[in-house]
C-alpha cells in the first residue's frame, strides 16, 4: 500500500517534470505570449467557422451597394463590386493561414531533412548542402520568391511553393547546427556503439531532440510566410481575382484610396494582427523552450 | 586583416557563382518552350526561332551557362526584350533611385531605431520603454505595403502635405548628373528642387524604414541592457561621469556590435522591400524595373535586376563583416 503511494507520487513528479509541460508552464508565464496565442486562436477559429456566420457570400456582388462605408449592415463597408468586406476578410483568413501553415510545414520538412543529413554525415555532403543554403540566403527572400513565381507563373499555389522554397535554408541551417552539437552527445555515441543504424539514430534520437528550435522558428516563419504571401498577392503574383486573399484585396483597394479608404484599412489590420499573433507566440515559445535562443 | 579580407572574398566565389546559376535558371526553368511562353500563343514559328537564337536556347545548358558567365564578366547583362536596349546601359537610373531611397530609409531607421533602443534601455520599464517596444512590436508585424498605402492615404490624400507618387515634380524635372536627385540638386544649388525631391522621399522612405527601425530598436535595447549591467559601466557611473556620457560613449560602443549585424541584414530586407514600396509610390527604382519586366515577360531584365540586387546584398554583408574589426578592436581576423 505504502509502496504504491510512493510509486504514484513518483509518477506524478515525473509527469510534472516533462519537458513539454515545463515549456507550457514557461510559455503561460509570459502574458504577451498568451495574448499572441489568443490572437492566433481567434483567427484560426475564424478561418474554420467564420464562413458559416458571415452576412454575405464572398463573391456575392451587389453593384447597387458598391463602396459603402462601414455601417450596422456592413461592419467593414463594401468594395467596388458591392461585396461585403467583413465576409471576404473572414474567408481570407482561411487562405492566409492555409498558405502560412502549408508553406512552413513544407520548408520545415525539407529543410530539416537536408539539415540533418548535412549535420550528421558532414564532409562533402555537408559542404554541398551548406553551400546551397548560402547561395539561397544570398538573395533577399522576397526577391527569390518573385523569381520563382516569375518562372512558374502567378497563382496562389505557385506563391505557396515559392514561399516554402525560400524558407528551406532557414530551417536547414538551424537543424544542422543543432545536429552538430547533439551528435557528439554520449547517448548518440552509445547508440552508435551498440550498432544502431544511421536512419534510426537520425530519426528516433537526433530529430526529436532538435525539435524545439524548429517549433520556434516554425511559428515565427508562419508570420513571415503570411506577409510574403500577401506581398505576392499584392504584386499580382499570388492569389488571383476574385479570391479574397488579403494582399490581393489591398492591391484592389489602391484605386479607391480617396473615396473608400476602408477597402484598404481592414484587410491590412487583418494581416497585421495575424502576423503580430504569430510573432508574439513565437517569442514566447522561444523563451519557454530554449532560453539560450533569446535575442 | 588583409589576409582575412582575401579569404572572405575567396569564400564568396562559390556563392556568387551559385547566384549566377540560379539567375541563369530563371529563363531555362520556365515550363515548356521559354521562347513560346515569352512571345505568347499567337507568335509565329520564325519569331520563336529567332528569339531562341537570341537567348542562346539552342545550345546545351552548360554552354549556355558558360556564355552567360562570359557575358557577365564583360559587363553584358543581356538585352531588354521590351526596349531592345542593353540592360547594362539602362539600369543605372533605376539602381540610383533605389540606392537613394534605401540609404535614406536606413539612415532614418538607424537614427531613430538606435536612439529609441538606447532610451528604452536607459529608462527601462518607464512609459517610454513600454510605448517604444509596443510600437516596435507592431512595426515588426506591419506589412510594408499596407503601411505605404496608409501613409499615402493619411499624408497625401487626407492631409495633402506630401506628394503621393514619383520622385520629382514632373513639370520641373531635375537636371540629371549622377541620378541621385538629392545630390544632383545640391550640386546645382537648386534648393527649391532639393526640397521637392526630399518631400518625395519622405513617405516611401519612412514606409521602408519602419521594419528595420523596429528591429534595430529592439536589438539595441537588449544589447544595451546587457552592457549597462557590466562592471565598467558601474565604475564609470561611480566616478561621477554624467549618465549621458556613460550611455552614449562607454556603453554604446560595446553594445553596437550585434546591432551592426542586424543593420547589415536589414539592408537586404530593405532591398526586397523596395520592390513593394516602389510599386506603391511609383518610385522609378530597380524594384519597379523588375516588377514591370515581369508583366512584359522581359526575362533578361528580371534576371539581371535580381542578380544586381543580390550582388549588392552580398557585398553589404561582406562590408559589415569588415566593419566589425574597425569598431571592436577585440575582434582579431585570423
Amino acid at each position: 500500500m505504502a509502496q504504491s503511494a510512493i510509486d504514484k507520487n513518483e509518477m506524478k513528479m515525473e509527469k510534472v517534470a516533462g519537458p513539454w509541460k515545463e515549456a507550457w508552464r514557461g510559455f503561460r508565464k509570459s502574458k504577451v505570449a498568451v495574448v499572441g496565442m489568443g490572437i492566433v486562436l481567434f483567427f484560426v477559429l475564424m478561418a474554420i467557422f467564420g464562413p458559416l456566420f458571415t452576412p454575405q457570400g464572398i463573391n456575392e456582388q451587389n453593384l447597387a451597394n458598391k463602396l459603402l462605408p462601414p455601417s450596422s449592415e456592413h461592419w467593414m463597408g463594401t468594395d467596388d463590386f458591392g461585396r461585403d468586406i467583413l465576409s471576404r476578410i473572414v474567408y481570407g483568413a482561411r487562405i492566409s493561414l492555409w498558405v502560412g501553415f502549408l508553406a512552413v510545414i513544407g520548408s520545415a520538412v525539407v529543410g530539416s531533412t537536408l539539415g540533418i543529413i548535412a549535420g550528421y554525415y558532414g564532409r562533402w555532403v555537408d559542404t554541398i548542402i551548406s553551400r546551397i543554403f548560402d547561395i539561397m540566403l544570398a538573395f533577399p527572400s522576397i526577391l527569390l520568391a518573385i523569381a520563382v513565381v516569375s518562372v512558374l507563373g502567378p497563382s496562389l499555389r505557385n506563391a505557396l511553393i515559392a514561399i516554402a522554397l525560400i524558407n528551406v535554408p532557414n530551417f536547414g541551417r538551424l537543424i544542422r547546427s543543432k545536429v552538430l552539437s547533439i551528435k557528439e552527445d554520449e547517448y548518440i555515441m552509445s547508440a552508435r556503439a551498440i550498432g544502431m543504424k544511421d536512419n534510426r539514430i537520425l530519426f528516433s534520437h537526433i530529430l526529436p531532440n532538435s525539435m524545439a528550435p524548429v517549433i520556434v522558428q516554425g511559428t515565427l516563419a508562419i508570420a513571415t510566410a503570411i506577409i510574403e504571401a500577401a506581398a505576392l498577392g499584392f504584386l499580382g503574383l499570388g492569389a488571383q481575382a476574385p479570391s479574397p486573399e488579403w494582399g490581393k484585396m489591398l492591391a484592389d483597394s489602391r484605386s479607391y484610396l480617396t473615396n473608400a479608404p476602408w477597402t484598404m484599412i481592414f484587410p491590412g489590420i487583418a494581416i497585421m494582427l495575424t502576423v503580430l499573433g504569430f510573432n508574439l507566440m513565437g517569442d514566447g515559445l522561444r523563451d519557454a523552450l530554449d532560453p539560450r535562443m533569446k535575442s | 586583416m588583409l589576409h582575412y579580407i582575401g579569404s572572405r572574398i575567396f569564400q564568396l566565389i562559390p556563392v556568387l557563382l551559385g547566384m549566377t546559376f540560379i539567375v541563369f535558371l530563371i529563363i531555362r526553368a520556365i515550363p515548356g518552350d521559354p521562347a513560346q511562353v515569352i512571345l505568347g500563343q499567337q507568335a509565329s514559328e520564325e519569331a520563336i526561332k529567332a528569339l531562341r537564337t537570341t537567348l542562346g536556347l539552342d545550345n546545351p545548358w552548360y554552354i549556355q551557362y558558360f556564355e552567360y558567365l562570359k557575358g557577365l564578366f564583360t559587363g553584358d547583362l543581356g538585352e531588354s526584350l521590351r526596349t531592345r536596349n542593353p540592360v547594362a546601359d539602362e539600369v543605372w537610373p533605376y539602381l540610383a533611385a533605389t540606392i537613394e531611397l534605401s540609404v535614406f530609409a536606413i539612415i532614418i531607421a538607424v537614427i531613430i531605431g538606435i536612439n529609441a533602443g538606447i532610451i528604452s534601455a536607459w529608462f527601462q520599464n518607464s512609459w517610454f520603454d513600454y510605448l517604444a517596444m509596443i510600437i516596435a512590436l507592431i512595426g515588426v508585424s506591419m506589412p510594408i505595403f499596407w503601411l505605404g498605402l496608409m501613409n499615402q492615404w493619411i499624408f497625401s490624400i487626407e492631409l495633402g502635405v506630401l506628394p503621393t507618387t514619383g520622385r520629382e515634380n514632373v513639370r520641373d524635372p531635375v537636371d540629371v548628373i549622377t541620378h541621385f536627385y538629392l545630390i544632383d540638386t545640391l550640386i546645382q544649388g537648386n534648393f527649391a528642387q532639393f526640397s521637392i525631391v526630399l518631400k518625395h522621399l519622405i513617405l516611401p522612405g519612412t514606409a521602408l524604414a519602419t521594419i528595420p527601425m523596429a528591429i534595430i530598436a529592439r536589438m539595441t535595447r537588449s544589447s544595451m541592457l546587457e552592457v549597462m549591467r557590466s562592471d565598467y559601466v558601474r565604475t564609470a557611473r561611480s566616478k561621477g561621469l554624467k549618465m549621458f556620457r556613460v550611455v552614449y560613449k562607454h556603453a554604446l560602443k560595446n553594445a553596437i556590435i550585434p546591432v551592426l549585424t542586424i543593420i547589415g541584414l536589414q539592408m537586404g530586407l530593405l532591398l526586397g522591400g523596395a520592390i513593394l514600396t516602389e510599386t506603391i509610390f511609383g518610385w522609378p527604382g530597380i524594384g519597379r524595373y523588375i516588377y514591370e519586366a515581369i508583366g512584359f515577360r522581359d526575362y533578361p531584365v528580371i534576371q539581371s535586376g535580381i542578380l544586381i540586387v543580390a550582388f549588392i546584398f552580398v557585398m553589404i554583408n561582406l562590408l559589415v563583416d569588415m566593419l566589425y574589426g574597425l569598431i571592436d578592436p577585440r575582434i582579431k581576423y585570423e
